[in-house]
Order: C-alpha cells, then structure tokens, then sequence
C-alpha cells in the first residue's frame, strides 16, 4: 500500500515536525481549504454530512467519467471549526483528482503517521478517520 | 488587590452572580491586574485564529486530562500549567469558550476540583463576544510566570463516580435525589442508530441510568448563547422537571463536558446544595457490566 503522492508528503511534512509546529501547520492548512464552487455553494443539502466530526462538516465526492476516474473533492466547514478544516484540508491536498483506484487503496489508519493524537487528542481524530470511510464509500458507490 | 464582581441586573438574579461576568464588563476590565482570560475550547486550533485580548489557551483534552489514566491531572501538574499562564491561587480567572461555553464550563469544573477560589465564566462565551464585534487579537501573550502551589485535587464534593451514581440510585428512586442527563433525546432514549462503518462512541448499550431527568444542557442558553434567566432557567429544572434546590443531584453526559455546563447552571444559577458531575458519564455506564439500564422516554 502506498499514500498518493501529494498525501505522502503530507504525513513526511507533519512527521517532521514536533507537536506546537503541528498544530501550526494544521492552522495554516485550514486558512487554505477552498471555497466551495457555486453549485454546492447554496445546496448543503447535496453534500453529505460527517457527523463524526465535532463540528458541521459536509462533504461531496465527484468521480469523473473516463481515464482512471479522478476524484474530486468539496468541503464545508464554518470558520469557527478550524480543526476540522484543517482535517478537510489534508484530504483535499492529499487526495484531490487522485485516480479512484489511489484514493480506495490510502490505508483507513494512514493518519496515525501524522502525528497528531498528542497534540490533538485522538477523540478529535475520529473526524479524519470518518471523512476518509466516507469519501472511500463514495468512490466505491460511483464506480462499483 | 481583588478584582470587583459585575453588578449587572440580570445576573444579580442568580444564586451566585459572582461566577459571572458579561462582554461588557470584561471588555472595561481586561487590564484589571489580578485577573487572567482563559479561553477553552472544543476545537484546539479556534484560539490561534484569535482570541480576547491579554487571553491565554488552556486545553481541555491535551493538557486537563492525564495522559495515560483517565482521569484529571494531579496536583503538580495543575501548578504548573497554572504558573506558566501566569495564574496565582489569589487569581481571579475569567473562562470563555466555543460552543456556548461547554468546554469553557468543563475547564472551570476542574479548576473547582483543585479549588481555586475566583473563577468565572464569561456569560455567552466566545460567540457573544465575536458577535458584538468585540476587539480579537491573535498574538499570543507571554505572562510573567506565577508561583501556584501545589494543591491535591479533591473530588468529593463535586464528582461522582460510578460506584457514587449506583449508591445514589436509592436516593432517586426514593426522590431525595436526582440524576440528570444533559445528552440529546436520542442518545437518553437509546435510540441512536450505529450505521455501518460509522462507529459512534463505543458504548456497547444505548439507553439513560434508571431515574434520569432528560434535560439537554443547551436548553439552558438562550439564543445569543448566554444563560437564560433564573426564572427561565427554574421553570425548566425545577417547575417541568420538578428537581428541587435541596437535592442531591448527579448530573451525567458522554464524557462529562456537556454536563460541567448543567453543573454550573444548577450550582450556580440555581443555588442547588449539593450536584456533583458523573465525568465517567455514559462511555462509562454504557459499557459497564450489570449496571441498570432504561430505555424510552420514561425515567424508568
């Protein structure tokens, strides 16, 4: 099993660090997840909603027809829910137009090696680790 | 030199309105010396992205909680997290947080079980104080260190364990004593439906401990995320749901986060004897072996 490669530097880029420059880098991914696209932009009710999360995020999954399917990913989260944001903003980076086949194969527990659960507390990683089952359950649906 | 209590009408209506201030006052006192802004909250980055003025971060999961033992941290390691922030025994401390000050009553709850004397919890927490355009800074503040003492923390007053709650299970039954829970009407009911590859918190029952009153703990804000007025507040704990000040109350969530935040309301607000908070809470009860159980919307 292999990490995409934009995934993979991801975790090297945490791993790197030490737990206060972590959580920096978290905030600064979290200033960087984009704005939604208009047509999800009024239509909450489309994305599908992480409730694993501990604040409202809502997701949606676009798989392109034709080539290795590339996957495409959109994200929700208020400003007051910077964490999750961050959490958001890892996947997107890590795994934004990935082929389908890329993103079924990250391994569920891939985000143990960033590093996060001293800094973080691993009940607020439950989130990540949700997104994650869920996007896969979405690609799965889309190209099963 | 002690810091003065904010004489605001609606709060003088309280039990004790010296557990709180509002925006206003904390906004004219920031420079009180004596006084440090603690801010707690859910989300571990919201601090960084900006915060009251002079405030410094205390987090409630990676540093209030031991890391190996589930429990709090001992009484040197509460020292020193408070020295490092510059907060003295003598120090008034002002909390404030996200999510209508949930974890914000959490970290004051703990602060209680060390017993530090002056704590408060600013009314409306961190939301009120953004809405109201408030000034929010994000550099960082390097207080001079404070010497707090070490002081063993003491959990007898004001929580309860789990052999406390089944002792306490008589005094319900009999209506001496209550128990209430403060999570959603699905979690209380039992109802709440695992869905596939979605595991919620591991509990391996659903359901509420026999007797339990089903108060949500938001019911006790009011839209712009304050606290709601004593009257508003007695009419839901104690006309609707017929708890009475001279109880003994054991109040309970998931973790123990949403019911600091009833704690603080029935002790405080209310002037409620003796309510201690059930930290173990439902991730505890819900796993536990031969412990009773009810399910539905009955207390059972």
């Amino acid at each position: 099993m292999s990490l995409p490669p934009a995934l993979a530097e991801l975790v090297d880029d945490f791993a790197a660090l030490g737990p206060k420059d972590r959580l920096q880098l978290l905030l600064e991914l979290s200033r960087e997840l984009p704005e939604l696209p208009d047509r999800y932009a009024d239509a909450a009710d489309s994305m599908e909603q992480v409730h694993e999360c501990q604040s409202p995020l809502f997701l949606a999954v676009e798989v392109a027809e034709g080539g290795d399917r590339p996957v495409h990913l959109f994200f929700s989260a208020p400003p007051e829910a910077p964490t999750t944001r961050g959490f958001a903003s890892i996947m997107h980076t890590g795994l934004d137009g990935q082929p389908a086949d890329a993103v079924l194969a990250v391994p569920d527990d891939f985000y143990t090696d960033l590093g996060l659960a001293e800094a973080v507390s691993p009940l607020r990683l439950r989130g990540i680790a949700a997104m994650l089952a869920r996007i896969k359950r979405q690609v799965r649906a889309a190209t099963g | 030199m002690a810091v003065t209590n904010d004489p605001d009408p609606k709060l003088a209506e309280y039990a004790h309105p010296e557990r709180l201030v509002t925006t206003s006052w904390l906004a004219d006192h920031l420079e009180d010396p004596g006084l440090v802004v603690v801010e707690s909250d859910e989300d571990v980055l919201l601090y960084d992205t900006g915060h009251i003025p002079g405030a410094v971060k205390v987090d409630w999961h990676t540093e209030l909680n031991d890391p190996v033992t589930r429990d709090y941290v001992d009484g040197t390691r509460f020292a020193e997290i408070m020295s490092e922030r510059g907060i003295g025994r003598d120090t008034t401390i002002v909390v404030y947080g996200d999510r209508n000050n949930w974890w914000a009553a959490y970290a004051l709850w703990v602060f209680s079980l060390f017993g530090h004397a002056d704590v408060r919890l600013l009314d409306g927490g961190r939301s009120k104080w953004v809405a109201e355009g408030r000034e929010m800074v994000t550099d960082t503040p390097t207080p001079a260190r404070a010497d707090y003492p070490v002081v063993e923390r003491d959990d007898a007053g004001i929580r309860a364990f789990k052999e406390d709650v089944l002792d306490h299970l008589g005094l319900v039954s009999s209506g001496g004593g209550a128990l209430v829970d403060v999570r959603s009407l699905p979690e209380y009911t039992g109802e709440k439906l695992h869905m596939p590859d979605y595991p919620q918190e591991g509990a391996v029952r659903g359901g509420h401990i026999p007797g339990a009153a089903s108060v949500p703990w938001a019911r006790a804000a009011a839209e712009d995320g304050s606290f709601k007025s004593r009257a508003e507040l007695a009419a839901i704990y104690e006309q609707e749901q017929g708890l009475a000040p001279s109880d003994d109350v054991v109040a309970y969530c998931r973790i123990g986060e949403r019911s600091s935040h009833t704690w603080f309301v029935l002790t405080y607000l209310l002037g409620f004897d003796r309510v201690r908070n059930y930290d173990g809470s439902w991730t505890e009860w819900g796993n536990a072996v031969r412990v009773p159980i009810a399910q539905g919307e009955e207390r059972g």
